[in-house]
């Protein structure tokens, strides 16, 4: 069924998008990430405009991070006050971002900067999320689970103004969370992600943050992050299409659902693996753009 | 070129070129001997055209609905004369055009290994969507020189309204946005789509494509003769979204904050609603 999405100026097929989204809320369901990264290479790729794509997709994030966040506070693990650190640095990086962004459009780079940001962070943290986790499944099969402490003790700990996260039985500064926040708020504006892909990582390996409460808490983070970008996107460039946002919402929550019911049998480890996987597919798919003669050297930008 | 040209209507066309200049376009100057052999001299001074255009559209307005998936025009109309019709039959070129708009085309290459944009043109308007349908190949019916009068071929439509270029070579660029676009099925010849009966009615079904913006559209209609337009109209069409499209652009331009609080509003409520039902579900 085609559909004509007002803002966007483009009909489409109402199905392929509920199937987008669902696809993409599945992800945030199980591994704690937005989506973002997903859904905004989707919609460029069906012919939606690039700008609308972004806003839109913040939309759509909120709808399944919401949804995903929801179900883990249900079953508590989810740390309010780790998230609200978070979410303050994560506001302060989203707008700065945003200015970098504009800056960025003007010269006609942003393009290239997304794609080449894209492609460094995720094979980074693809690369060492992968190599860790199948450190730990092949440690946990082959003996009995090795004494694990708590977190390692490192320059994190020794800095100032520490404040005590109960359900992460951390009790750590919190300049390092604040800083995460505002790396993942910038990224997330530039980017145009959420940022969840960069945040668990950054959470388990810097803060030492258990899995369990970290994809919830992602979550938290992400939701209230693109809510903010959402409304930024609207009242600065009218670039939120909310029939679009409407039928990838609809895929999308059904979609985060189902993944946080899977996501709560698999294994940690496990998970860890095929989000690594996932990660170094999208990274090596970025790449193969940016190295590749593209099939044409022109493009078109309105302005 | 008009190389192609058959020789069966060059041999048509030959006692005409010899019998003196045509018709020129603007309406005050005197014309020295009419095209058509059989037709007597007319004496007084401004001369209407032995054939004049007489068009008419099937609709107007285009309402761009949610379920809009591209729309068809229907361009009609006759030709008025008082003589009999000339041997050769008359050409019909008509033009749809969307709204101008500026577009910026840039070019990558390649730096240290990797493809990045390097150079760019803006081209101060063109238009957003141009279709041109002509009753015979532009070729075999288009003067060369009419057709830069007129601007009807899409190349030159896009640079009759270019400004402001910087770069010392803006062909490849413009030749770029003209090959994107009609890639992109934005700008489209159809040679042969105009139907031309018993000499004097025409129609041209020109098909408007899903992804239209809104804003003022025109037609233009010419008539041709040896290359010549001989006379031409312009009727506007207004495209534009009508009902929830309309309501929900209008709202997102004007009350953007609510807009934005709305559009997150549905966000969550979806949010809370699969949670639930799924909660409901897994109990049942």
């Amino acid at each position: 069924m085609q559909i004509f999405l007002p803002i966007a100026e483009v009909s489409v097929n109402a199905f392929t998008l509920v199937a987008l989204g669902g696809i993409v809320g599945l992800m945030s369901g199980l591994f704690g990430v937005g989506g973002g990264f997903l859904i905004t290479p989707l919609l460029f790729f069906i012919g939606i405009p690039p700008a609308i794509a972004v806003a839109t997709g913040a939309n759509q994030v909120v709808a399944s991070s919401f949804s995903g966040v929801l179900a883990h506070l249900r079953r508590k693990t989810v740390d309010i006050r780790m998230g609200l650190v978070l979410l303050a640095g994560g506001i302060a990086g989203s707008a700065l971002g945003v200015g970098v962004f504009n800056l960025l459009q003007r010269v006609g780079q942003v393009e290239l900067v997304v794609q080449l940001s894209y492609v460094v962070f995720l094979g980074l943290i693809g690369l060492t999320m992968l190599r860790e986790s199948l450190g730990a499944l092949i440690a946990s099969r082959s003996a009995a689970p090795p004494r694990r402490r708590l977190h390692e003790h490192s320059w994190v700990h020794r800095l100032p103004w520490k404040m005590k996260f109960r359900a992460s039985g951390l009790y750590i500064s919190v300049i390092p969370p604040l800083l995460v926040g505002l790396a993942v708020g910038v990224l997330a504006a530039v980017m145009g992600v959420g940022g969840g892909f960069i945040m668990v990582p950054a959470m388990i390996y810097l803060l030492g943050m258990p899995t369990k409460v970290v994809i919830g808490t992602s979550l938290f983070q992400i939701a209230a992050v693109s809510a903010f970008t959402t409304l930024m996107h609207a009242v600065s460039s009218n670039t939120v299409d909310i029939m679009l946002a409407v039928l990838l919402i609809v895929g999308g929550v059904v979609g985060a659902q189902i993944g946080t019911h899977w996501g709560a049998r698999l294994r940690a480890e496990q998970l860890r693996v095929l989000l690594a996987l996932l990660v170094l597919a999208v990274c090596g798919r970025l790449a193969l753009d940016l190295v590749l003669r593209p099939d044409d050297i022109f493009s078109l930008a309105a302005g | 070129m008009r190389a192609g040209i058959t020789a069966a209507v060059l041999a048509a066309l030959l006692p005409l070129a010899a019998a003196g200049q045509n018709a020129p376009e603007a309406p005050g100057t005197t014309q020295p001997s009419p095209p058509l052999i059989r037709g007597p001299a007319v004496p007084l001074p401004p001369v209407p055209p032995p054939e004049r255009l007489v068009s008419g559209l099937s609709q107007d307005q285009v309402a761009i609905t949610a379920t809009f998936t591209g729309s068809e025009i229907l361009i009609y109309g006759a030709i008025r004369r008082d003589q009999p019709p000339p041997a050769v039959p008359p050409g019909i070129i008509v033009t749809v055009e969307g709204p101008s708009q500026a577009v910026t085309v840039r070019r990558k290459a390649r730096v240290g290994g990797i493809w990045v944009n390097t150079q760019g043109v803006r081209i101060g308007a063109a238009p957003d969507f141009y279709v041109v349908a002509s009753s015979a190949p532009l070729k075999e019916m288009l003067d060369p020189a009419e057709d830069v009068r007129h601007r009807i071929s899409p190349p030159l439509a896009i640079r009759a309204l270019s400004g402001g270029l910087d770069v010392e070579d803006t062909t490849p660029f413009t030749e770029a946005l003209l090959r994107l676009r009609t890639e992109s099925g934005r700008y489209r010849v159809d040679e042969g789509a105009v139907r031309v009966l018993e000499d004097t009615l025409f129609r041209a079904d020109v098909r408007l494509p899903s992804n239209l913006v809104e804003g003022d559209y025109r037609a233009r209609i010419f008539l041709l003769r040896e290359g010549r337009v001989i006379d031409s109209d312009t009727v506007p069409i207004r495209v534009q979204k009508v009902g929830l499209e309309r309501w929900l652009y209008r709202l997102a331009i004007h009350q953007p904050f609510w807009y934005g609080l709305m559009s997150l509003a549905l966000a969550m409520v979806a949010g809370l609603i699969a949670s639930a039902a799924f909660r409901a579900l897994r109990r049942g």
